[in-house]
């Protein structure tokens, strides 16, 4: 069992009486440790695909299962849970809290689920996470008071708080300037390399999916190209994380759910 | 997510926009302010009307002699003589919740100085402690005392208008009334009092030891002690008129026969009272004290279990009530209204809690994202919200304070902390966030993550 193996995803959305299907039959597996680029113009089922992964979503039909488990009948709570606990969302807009310091936005995740924490143990961690983000002296600025750069970097600590397996970055450079997303970018692949957290980077951008081990290629809901591990060149690093997983990848076709 | 961490989340979210946060509890400020306020106005009023309600006589109880029938004939309260001096001794001894007791004998008659009289419309016997019982003061000279009691000396206590009547408003003391031909030197002079609730002038009064009326004035013992009898006969002997019209000519009743008599004999006493009047020791202890006079009177006098009570006890329930009854509706009628602006400071609140998760709709999904579930979003917005209104509410009590020490202080009103009303707005301003709360946390919760991050 891979980490994320997706069966015969369908999602569809309902306007009015008109059934609108936006996933028809996705099937893909990501192995631990894989740093994996999803990429796709926009409507082609892209950000729905990145909302079921993420465990936002549930789908209509089809299996999903994460870290052995599976997610798509949840329920709501339990899926907050999920994600609290095994999931990171980076955002395109950083998403922090205004005028909140930067340790408490990274803080936040902490006082849903890890309430056992006292304060000071939550406040060592979020400190932690800041320091390896390199932020350790701009922990109590307030989002106005920081870089773009660094807005970002406070929330990748931020979904790294909890120590997840899995982080989603949703064009996680879209508003940053070039040398900037550079730096994220690094940051990305070297908790993917260094910490062998699993990091799947929704962009359409070419050259941000160009630091991924794979890319997977998504285009009016269905996968064209890269859904399995292997499939597409990996960087070293990726082949070292997925190891062994990507060559006993199963050989079913993309589209076999059409 | 833990309590305290719940409302610190919910403080440092409203500290964000301390200028909104105010202007949203400003409904709240002001409506707790204004029911406390109103609550400690109503207080000051209501104590000081009872106050002067005691003054009145509030606390007041009178014990009537009972009944007589004859052949199934009432003759009507106080018909009957069944109280004595010793009953009023044994009420003042044996009830602890009666404060003050005091026999009297009434009498009307006239009273004469040089050569002005006039017929005071209450003549009491009594004791000393019928000032206390009455709350009346004494604005010149003394009352008779205890031993004037016993002794039976002819002194006297007149009230304002027999003052101004006989004196001219010169001062009395120790000047002789006559009354009835007996002498009477006059001791003290009581305060004025007024008229009481139906009008009549409760200054036109002589207070004399009860002993003094009883054996002096009226001169009898047992056969006139009918206050209604013994006034038309006492008062028979001045009238001239009375022998053109006489009073008791008629008798609409036989005389008893001998073996009538026999059948009900009349006890012989040497000494009956009209009345006795005692105080409650508090308004809330009248019905108590009731209870302890009926049971000693009937030990007294003897009656067996199933017998009636050959007395009647009267307390001033009536006005009483009424008084009550107005400063309540006065209290609630403002109540009332501050209550409406409660409603519209909570109106507010929710307006402005709407406004606030259309504005946080991105934040709101964010948090989902990173795994609040809806519940903690929805109490997290409840709580913003109930300590909204708990400021608030934190803040009118010390308004309503402040208005209240200003009336008090400007305008001499009574007022009176009230830590009722302080508790109420407490309880209400919480109510108040609960209630208007409660929709805009719902509509948070019920937000989808994917929606609400997408939220421009």
């Amino acid at each position: 069992m891979e980490f994320i193996e997706l069966s015969s995803i369908h999602k569809t959305y309902h306007i009015g009486d008109i059934a609108v299907p936006v996933l028809k039959g996705v099937s893909m597996t990501i192995a631990r440790g894989e740093l994996v680029a999803l990429m796709g113009v926009s409507g082609s089922g892209k950000s729905t695909l990145m909302n079921l992964l993420g465990c936002l979503d549930h789908p209509s039909s089809g299996e999903y299962w994460l870290d052995g488990q599976e997610v798509s009948q949840l329920s709501g709570d339990q899926r907050a849970m999920l994600r609290n606990k095994k999931l990171g969302f980076v955002f395109q807009n950083f998403n922090l809290l205004p005028r909140t310091s930067a340790i408490e936005n990274v803080s936040m995740p902490l006082t849903y689920t890890a309430a056992h924490l006292s304060e000071r143990q939550m406040r060592r961690r979020a400190e932690e996470v800041l320091g390896r983000m390199g932020l350790a002296d701009r922990m109590d600025h307030e989002p106005s008071q920081l870089s773009g750069g660094q807005q970002q970097r406070v929330a990748i600590a931020r979904a790294l708080v909890n120590n997840p397996p899995l982080l989603f970055a949703d064009e996680p450079t879209g508003n940053l300037d070039s040398h900037t997303s550079q730096e994220v970018l690094a940051m990305f692949q070297e908790l993917n390399q260094r910490d062998g957290i699993t990091i799947i980077l929704v962009t359409h951008d070419a050259n941000v999916a160009s630091w991924a081990g794979r890319t997977i290629h998504i285009h009016d809901g269905l996968i064209v190209d890269g859904s399995f591990g292997g499939t597409v060149g990996q960087s070293d690093a990726a082949a070292r994380a997925a190891g062994a997983a990507a060559t006993v990848t199963p050989t079913l076709p993309a589209g076999d759910d059409k | 997510m833990k309590g305290y961490r719940t409302v610190r989340t919910a403080l440092k979210a409203l500290l964000r926009n301390p200028l909104r946060a105010m202007l949203t509890t400003l409904g709240i400020v002001i409506g707790v302010g204004s029911v406390i306020a109103m609550m400690e106005i109503g207080e000051g009023a209501s104590t000081a009307m009872a106050k002067s309600f005691a003054s009145m006589g509030a606390n007041v109880l009178m014990v009537m002699p009972g009944t007589a029938a004859s052949g199934g004939i009432s003759f009507g309260g106080g018909s009957m003589t069944t109280l004595t001096p010793d009953d009023c001794a044994a009420v003042g001894k044996q009830c602890p919740a009666v404060f003050l007791v005091a026999p009297t004998v009434r009498t009307r008659t006239q009273i004469v100085y040089g050569s002005r009289n006039w017929v005071p419309s209450s003549m009491y016997g009594t004791t000393p402690s019928y000032l206390g019982i009455r709350d009346w003061t004494i604005s010149e000279g003394e009352c008779f005392t205890d031993r004037d009691v016993q002794t039976g000396s002819q002194v006297c206590v007149l009230g304002q208008t027999i003052v101004r009547e006989l004196f001219d408003g010169l001062s009395p003391i120790g000047k002789e009334i006559r009354v009835k031909n007996v002498s009477m030197r006059v001791v003290g002079v009581l305060g004025p009092k007024g008229s009481n609730m139906m009008g009549m002038d409760q200054d036109d009064i002589v207070l004399a030891p009860w002993t003094t009326i009883k054996y002096r004035v009226s001169g009898s013992t047992l056969q006139s002690t009918n206050q209604s009898a013994s006034g038309s006969s006492s008062s028979s002997s001045v009238n001239t008129l009375s022998n053109v019209y006489p009073s008791d000519a008629t008798c609409m009743y036989p005389a008893q026969s001998a073996v009538q008599q026999a059948n009900n004999p009349m006890p012989v006493r040497f000494a009956n009272i009209d009345q006795i009047q005692a105080s409650a020791r508090s308004a809330t202890e009248i019905s108590a004290a009731i209870k302890e006079m009926t049971a000693v009177l009937r030990d007294r006098h003897h009656l067996r279990q199933g017998d009636p009570d050959d007395f009647n006890i009267h307390d001033m329930t009536e006005m009483a009530t009424a008084f009550s009854e107005n400063t309540n509706t006065m209290t609630n009628l403002l109540l009332a209204v501050a209550m409406i602006s409660l409603v519209v400071g909570g109106v507010g609140i929710m307006n402005i809690m709407l406004v606030s998760v259309t504005e946080r709709t991105r934040e709101i999904g964010l948090r989902m994202s990173v795994g609040a579930r809806s519940r903690d979003i929805l109490r997290q917005f409840l709580v913003e919200a109930v300590v909204l209104c708990l400021v608030g509410g934190a803040i009118g009590i010390l308004l309503g304070q402040v208005v209240s020490y200003l009336v008090w202080r400007l305008k001499h009103w009574p007022v009176e902390t009230s830590p009722t009303a302080m508790t109420a707005a407490v309880i209400v301003s919480a109510a108040v966030g609960i209630m208007f709360g409660f929709y805009p946390a719902w509509k948070a919760s019920r937000l989808d993550p994917i929606e609400a991050l997408r939220y421009e």
